[in-house]
């Protein structure tokens, strides 16, 4: 159905191609997943299924990439159309029209289709995807996984023999990444349709894959094969295939099905030993050398970190309630917490987390209840004081960034946080060692970009960290490092509090789990205790190994060294 | 017949909103009167309330009530401080003359500010603010790109542009509400107009982020997608437009010009026959169809002939009460009412009455929510975000694409 013969492509004045020697072919009907860390041009190659690689971005192709037999160099993007679906990273700039029907009907206006043709496959498609309630509304008032499902929707009505995703799942909440990949899977099977997606989240899509591309590094030709296969040689894997591979299974499993039953030599030899005794309850001891030395920090203890002032708790909510518009994003929200304590705030799109968040650095004002950070209410203090208090990464670091050089952008946040020059940079020095001075912060990588952005927050030395989903767009290598460095954080005594729907992030980093859902908390308690007992917030080691409590692939590690 | 509650399929014609808006906009075109101004403005705002939508379009009424004040305030303005040509004999009082040089005659700073000169520039005002709240009215009422949708086929593209243009500004709006936050969590003053500024450039980057994303989707998506048009029918299509459109011109001059009264309206209309043909010859290059259009029925005739009424009627009293409708500002006299035509402004209050009552549809804060991240990660109903019905088993049929 899409095949590649020799194909490289180079980007205006880039030295090197951006990828080079792809020659495969994806069978129809296929669901074929393309792997690969950061920046080794998994766009690139998604983007030449379409045509918008050269036709929309420039640069050259050699090679030849054919679609149903189409040739993308005779054939522009919108005369592939038809065969084609495409939905980019953001489903905000894909939409053309401004309510979900109108949206859903696009695609086949511009075809031409019969308005009897069009109204029936709207109608379909609002039931495949679950949006027939959400078919009047105004597409601006939406939440991220409606905006998903709509964009998935509005190119299905086509019906197109290729689908072409971008990280359809990386934005959405557990259940409703799930609902996305059921919807592909029927797809696939029922439809006969051939899906291509590029996905960093693998724990959620490779058990569904029949093939997978893997680009190892940039500018080398690919992989194809058998997941199975691909898995135990990619650089990029999830939890149970790390698994699979400490425990030396073979073929490797894929899906937390699979592994369980490969499991039950593992579970006999982990039974006798408690995750806890030896690692789990302090986070900090787990990372790889950065509080191994003292035994990370004491529970609780306040004044960890040289220079911290942290009396008292740094944040203190009781019975808070956040109204925006009509609605009640949060009510009678109480949570403490204690420095060095990392929190992981978990809970489905729009249950307001990144409100309560928000609420802490004081951009809402409670409408019941009290909120204290740092012993004052966010809302009333002005931004300069609160920044000692309280430091939030948004879900889009760059909107913290103004400067056009990471120096500029340093010299910034020293001034902002009346540091001592130069506080900043050790900071980026320290989190990003490889980054000169002068790129321009658009040019880094996600990762990059959150780790600067992280720097700019922590110049100030907030004893509170707030991070909203920061794991979006991250690869397992610099996911990775941002948990190796939020585990240094906390032992040195900032409290952190994570909105995330990453659950291996979750099981990774935090000693406490708060779980939202309609603005309240319904669960609150140790990561161990929450997230095993939640089908959706579990993390694969946890459903693999279950009832045995173990939540990581280090933990299990560490635990089969000590017991050989 | 009580008017049903609003779905789509009996959505009433944006152009049966635009024309009722119109049609009130003439009225208040015709008349000085403030209270016959203020009837219509009353009258525009009941209709509003009682029929719009909770859609981010329908919050624009607000914003072209403030823009009509504005108007009124400035004209004010002006006529306090440049004089007014209106004689007048009752002094508020005398502003210090700023003298002009022999060139600048006619214009003059300063002076005598008279209570005839302001009151005169209060009603122009208020006529101009009165015309602009019926377009508000018409924007809040109806979908401004439904509108675009009824544009002939080889117009298309031209709405396509206002409808991004148009979903572009609110997208703006956010972004800087977003950057503003963020500025607070640099710790910087998240008010006033510097923060404003600064976070400019970062904005209009974002902007053309975005506008190149969405070029991008929408190239992929079909647009522009042309059928095969013979070249015979292409040609002909350019000999209509051009044609047409030197007719038009011609035939315009014609009217305008005393020599040519005889030929200018015969050879206008002609003008604008070979042009409408062109356009609709031109359409046949576009394969587009359209959903759902929104059908002309007969609550949209009654809104579209409410509004027609009231501008007709206006245009009538003119010649029976010319002095009613404008009421005089030398000598001052104090306006009153004129029965038969505050009646008839009135018949502009049947579309509260006859057009679809619109529904709730939840979506309250939608704009606050957007603000809040680009991924809209925010308060929205949950049954949204997680439907409870699985996806339906009904068959996903394949036609044949055409």
């Amino acid at each position: 159905m899409i095949r590649f013969e020799q194909v490289s492509v180079t980007y205006g004045d880039a030295a090197a191609p951006a990828v080079q020697g792809i020659d495969l072919t994806v069978p129809e009907g296929e669901l074929c997943l393309l792997v690969g860390p950061s920046g080794v041009g998994k766009s690139t190659v998604l983007n030449a299924v379409c045509g918008l690689v050269p036709h929309f971005t420039g640069g050259t192709l050699r090679g030849r990439v054919t679609v149903d037999g189409r040739d993308t160099r005779t054939h522009k993007p919108r005369e592939l159309a038809d065969v084609v679906g495409t939905v980019g990273q953001d489903p905000l700039s894909h939409f053309v029209t401004d309510t979900v029907e109108d949206e859903l009907a696009y695609g086949m206006e511009s075809l031409g289709l019969a308005p009897d043709v069009m109204r029936r496959r709207v109608e379909e498609t609002l039931d495949l995807l679950g949006l027939a309630d959400l078919r009047d509304r105004a597409i601006a008032t939406l939440s991220g996984g409606q905006m998903q499902r709509v964009a998935i929707g509005s190119v299905l009505t086509t019906h197109p023999k290729v689908l072409v995703l971008d990280e359809p799942t990386s934005a959405l909440d557990p259940a409703a990444a799930e609902e996305v990949l059921a919807v592909l899977q029927r797809l696939v099977h029922d439809l006969g349709t051939t899906v291509l997606l590029a996905e960093h989240r693998l724990e959620r899509v490779v058990q569904y894959a029949d093939q997978v591309i893997l680009l190892p590094s940039p500018g080398t030709a690919p992989l194809m094969g058998d997941p199975a296969d691909i898995m135990a040689v990619s650089p990029v894997h999830p939890p149970v295939v790390a698994l699979g591979r400490l425990a030396g299974w073979s073929p490797l499993p894929l899906s937390v099905r699979d592994a369980r039953r490969k499991a039950g030599p593992l579970r006999e030899r982990l039974a006798g030993v408690t995750p806890g005794a030896a690692t789990r309850p302090e986070p900090g001891a787990d990372a790889d050398g950065a509080g191994a030395g003292g035994g990370g920090r004491a529970r609780g203890g306040s004044g960890m970190a040289p220079g911290q002032v942290a009396s008292g708790p740094p944040v203190v909510v009781s019975g808070l309630g956040v109204r925006r518009g009509r609605v009640d994003a949060l009510h009678g929200v109480d949570l403490t917490v204690r420095p060095g304590e990392t929190l992981a705030l978990m809970g489905r799109n729009g249950a307001g987390k990144s409100t309560l968040l928000t609420t802490l650095v004081g951009m809402h004002e409670p409408s019941s209840g009290t909120v204290r950070v740092g012993g004052t209410a966010p809302h009333r203090t002005s931004p300069r004081t609160l920044l000692k208090h309280v430091g939030l990464v948004p879900q889009e670091p760059r909107d913290l960034l103004y400067s056009d050089t990471v120096a500029a952008e340093c010299t910034a946040a020293d001034h902002d946080a009346d540091a001592p020059a130069g506080t900043c940079r050790a900071l980026v020095t320290r989190l990003l060692p490889d980054v000169p001075d002068s790129v321009h912060p658009r040019d880094l990588s996600e990762g990059q970009r959150l780790a600067l952005a992280l720097a700019v927050v922590l110049t100030a030395r907030p004893p509170l960290l707030l991070l909203d989903e920061p794991t979006r767009g991250l690869d397992y290598a610099a996911k990775a490092r941002l948990i190796d460095v939020l585990r240094s954080l906390a032992a040195e005594g900032h409290a952190i509090i994570l909105a995330t729907h990453d659950v291996e992030l979750a099981a990774e980093l935090s000693d406490r789990v708060v779980i939202l859902a309609d603005g309240e908390i319904v669960a609150d308690g140790p990561t161990g205790e929450v997230v095993v007992s939640s089908p959706s917030f579990a993390p694969q080691v946890s459903k693999v190994l279950a009832p045995l409590p173990w939540l990581t692939v280090p933990q299990v590690a560490r635990a089969l060294e000590a017991t050989p | 017949m009580s008017a049903p509650q609003a779905t789509r399929s009996n959505a009433l014609h944006a152009g049966a909103w635009w024309l009722w808006a119109l049609g009130l906009a003439a009225a208040a075109s015709r008349t000085t009167n403030p209270l016959l101004l203020g009837l219509l403005v009353a009258v525009a705002g009941y209709v509003v309330a009682a029929r719009r939508t909770d859609a981010p379009w329908a919050r624009s009424y607000g914003a072209f009530v403030r823009l009509g004040l504005l108007v009124i305030a400035i004209r004010l303005v002006f006529a306090f401080v440049l004089g007014s040509p209106v004689p007048g004999t009752h002094t508020l009082l005398t502003l210090p003359e700023v003298p002009l040089p022999d060139w600048a005659k006619g214009v003059r700073i300063g002076g005598r500010v008279t209570a005839e000169g302001m009151l005169f520039a209060l009603y122009d005002g208020l006529k101009l603010a009165t015309l602009l709240i019926c377009v508000g009215a018409a924007n809040a009422l109806a979908n401004p790109a439904r509108l675009l949708k009824s544009l002939p086929g080889a117009l298309y593209e031209a709405g396509v542009a206002v409808v991004v243009a148009m979903t572009f500004a609110p997208n703006l709006v956010a972004d800087v509400q977003r950057l503003r936050a963020a500025r607070r969590l640099r710790g910087r003053p998240d008010r006033g107009f510097k923060a404003l500024l600064q976070v400019g450039l970062p904005v209009l980057e974002g902007a053309l982020e975005r506008s190149v994303a969405l070029a991008a989707s929408m190239d992929a998506r079909g647009y522009g997608r042309t059928a095969q048009v013979p070249p015979a029918v292409r040609h002909t299509t350019s000999a209509l437009t051009l044609g047409g459109l030197l007719g038009v011109c011609a035939g315009t001059y014609g009217l305008l010009s005393d020599a040519g009264g005889g030929y200018g309206l015969p050879l206008l209309l002609a003008g604008l026959a070979a042009a409408l043909g062109g356009l609709w010859l031109g359409g046949r290059r576009s394969v587009r169809t359209r959903y759902r259009p929104e059908r002309w029925g007969l609550r949209a005739c009654l809104v579209a002939a409410s509004g027609i009424a009231v501008a007709a009627l206006m245009i009538w009293a003119n010649a029976y009460a010319p002095a009613a409708l404008h009421p005089s500002a030398v000598p001052l006299t104090a306006p009153d009412l004129p029965l038969w035509p505050a009646a008839s402004v009135l018949l502009g209050l049947l579309p509260a009455f006859v057009a679809p009552v619109p529904g709730v549809t939840g979506n309250a804060g939608g704009l606050q929510r957007r603000a809040e991240g680009p991924r809209g990660e925010g308060v929205g109903p949950v049954a949204g975000a997680r439907p409870s019905s699985r996806p339906s088993s009904r068959p996903f049929k394949k036609e044949p694409t055409q």
